[in-house]
């Protein structure tokens, strides 16, 4: 079998096994752990009658591993059951947000990928000078500050004191392509501002380890203009790492939606798991979980699937 | 005695500031933390120095109140996640065999689920009190750690001196505490640094969002998301808090970076 193709069956069979393996640890964290779920969702004034008709509603009498193939089997086939709070399907409810959310955060790395691999290879072309220590600067300080304090910053510059954009970004259908991204303005710039210190780092790390190369002196000494040698001799070269950074971080950005979401009331899924982990919704929580885990495993499955395709030695075997 | 750069003298003076207003916050604080003093959202003065939040307590107090709570949990669920961590990353590099590969695989799928995401799934079924979100953060958190510690730890046992307290039939936890720990040391003090702005941003995120420290109580995020709804009106009551939680991530950060070098410098610049 072509080796490649052997490793990209064996990374993929190790998705989904960690897949299987992460539903279980969701599963297990919200039902076996001690603490009743019935009793945390009533609260402790709840009469004995109650408890037991939770119990008996949510399926809690059956044993565990019972209940954890049959939501398994169901989630398959995508039904993710229903709320306890509204007795709504989850799944309709979470098709609509989940696209939300994905809107959001494909602007947001549309914005965010090409502007940190620019200012990498900017800070590598001038390394050590001002423009790289900016840049150098500029990341320490973002990567401190909680994604929470950058969207209140952003907000009470841009929406109170300026007044260019919306302080909440409610969307809904009957919106045109450019009302939408005009009320998701803050949260995707918020979201770039994220990543893409992390990005740029990363990025600037690789082309780094590249520059110390007998090619990049070759171009050099050829006389390639400084920009050129990085752009067409580093960066091909450190695409790999690159490629595995910036998906990362894509897998960062799907959780750093949570917060964002909630800062800016946007009716995505972070918003969704937040309100139901305070009314202790657990199939909601279990669903929305099993979701982000789903998310989060695929794009770091891609990563290391790209890093393999990338790699022009396993492309072509001896 | 080496020289301290500048920034190092810059976070050292900033952590130790927030360190020591954590631990008399009962002095120096003006009013207490729930002590209803003034209006709604008062403006700074000379008698409110941060003015008021968003009942009228004195937002100054509730920010040093709030550090002391923030700055507990951080310190605990780090050393927490730093013992549990640490110890585990360290028996798996000293057994290897099996129990090395449990442990590293358990924590590959602990690593695969989002700590936030991991977190508030959790969160959904405990009671939120602060034991079980020191437990919760600080055991997420071990993952971390133990990945470093297995990784520094594995390429210690290999030593030769290792090797000698082996055959002199030395037992595992002399070898563990006696033999790796005092030469693990350096790149896991500095590690710590990191690992506790983590915390005081895990914290301070889980609070923003209502699922962290609980009323009465005040915390940094809690301050946050108390005073949130002032940004819409001009007020920037809760930038106040996020501003310190950035400023002590900032500082803490700063000396992390001089410890890493200093001791990578000691030991002849590897990796330096």
């Amino acid at each position: 079998m072509n080796p490649i193709l052997r490793l990209l069956v064996q990374r993929i069979a190790l998705g989904l096994i960690l897949l299987l393996a992460a539903s279980v640890l969701i599963f297990v964290g919200t039902e076996i752990l001690p603490g009743d779920v019935a009793q945390s969702i009533l609260g402790q004034s709840a009469t004995p009658v109650s408890l037991a008709n939770l119990r008996e509603e949510l399926g809690l009498n059956e044993p565990a591993t019972t209940r954890y193939f049959s939501w398994l089997w169901d989630a398959l086939h995508g039904d993710l059951g229903t709320a306890l709070t509204n007795g709504r399907d989850i799944s309709t409810s979470m098709g609509q947000r989940l696209g939300n959310t994905l809107f959001l955060a494909f602007w947001a790395a549309i914005i965010a990928v090409p502007v940190a691999i620019l200012l990498g290879l900017i800070a590598v072309r001038y390394l050590g000078r001002w423009p790289d220590k900016l840049i150098s600067g500029a990341t320490l300080a973002s990567v401190s500050v909680p994604e929470f304090l950058l969207g209140y910053i952003v907000m009470y510059l841009l929406a109170v004191q300026f007044r260019v954009f919306p302080t909440v970004s409610m969307i809904h259908d009957g919106m045109s392509l450019g009302e939408k991204l005009s009320a998701i303005a803050l949260p995707v710039i918020v979201l770039v501002l994220v990543v893409l210190g992390h990005m740029m780092r990363m990025t600037r790390a690789a082309i780094l380890n590249v520059m110390q190369s007998a090619y990049i002196e070759t171009a050099e000494l050829k006389g390639l203009r400084p920009f050129l040698v990085i752009a067409r001799h580093a960066f091909p070269n450190a695409i790999a790492p690159v490629i595995n950074v910036v998906m990362l971080n894509l897998a960062y950005l799907v959780v750093g939606v949570v917060v964002v979401e909630v800062v800016f009331v946007y009716p995505g899924m972070g918003q969704y798991l937040v309100d139901h982990v305070s009314k202790r919704d657990v199939p909601v929580v279990q669903a929305c979980g099993l979701v982000f885990a789903a998310v989060y495993i695929g794009l770091n499955m891609l990563a290391d699937i790209i890093s393999i395709l990338a790699n022009p030695r396993l492309r072509h075997p001896k | 005695m080496t020289r301290i750069p500048i920034s190092a003298l810059i976070g050292l003076f900033f952590t130790g500031a927030y360190f020591l207003a954590a631990i008399f916050a009962d002095y120096i604080a003006p009013y207490g933390m729930a002590e209803i003093v003034g209006d709604v959202w008062e403006p700074a003065s000379s008698k409110f120095l941060l003015g008021t939040d968003s009942i009228g307590r004195d937002l100054l107090s509730r920010m040093i109140y709030g550090g002391q709570t923030t700055i507990l949990i951080a310190t605990v669920a780090t050393l927490l996640s730093f013992i549990t961590g640490s110890i585990l990353g360290f028996t798996a590099a000293v057994s290897g065999g099996w129990v090395d590969q449990v442990l590293s695989r358990f924590v590959d799928l602990i690593m695969s689920i989002p700590s936030l995401i991991f977190a508030l799934v959790v969160l959904s079924v405990m009671p939120v009190t602060l034991p079980v979100l020191i437990l919760v953060m600080g055991l997420l958190d071990a993952t971390r750690v133990f990945r470093l510690s297995r990784a520094v730890a594995v390429d210690i046992t290999v030593m030769d001196y290792v090797e000698a307290a082996r055959l002199r039939g030395e037992r595992q936890t002399w070898i563990i505490f006696c033999e790796i720990l005092p030469n693990a040391l350096s790149p896991l003090v500095a590690e710590m640094g990191l690992r506790f702005i983590f915390m005081v941003l895990f914290i301070s995120t889980l609070s923003f969002l209502g699922l962290g420290v609980q009323p009465p109580l005040a915390d940094w995020g809690g301050i946050v998301k108390e005073n949130k709804d002032g940004i819409v009106y001009g007020i920037p009551a809760a930038l106040i808090p996020a501003f310190a939680i950035a400023t002590l991530a900032i500082s803490v950060n700063l000396v992390a970076d001089w410890v890493l070098n200093r001791t990578t410098s000691l030991k002849g610049g590897r990796g330096g």
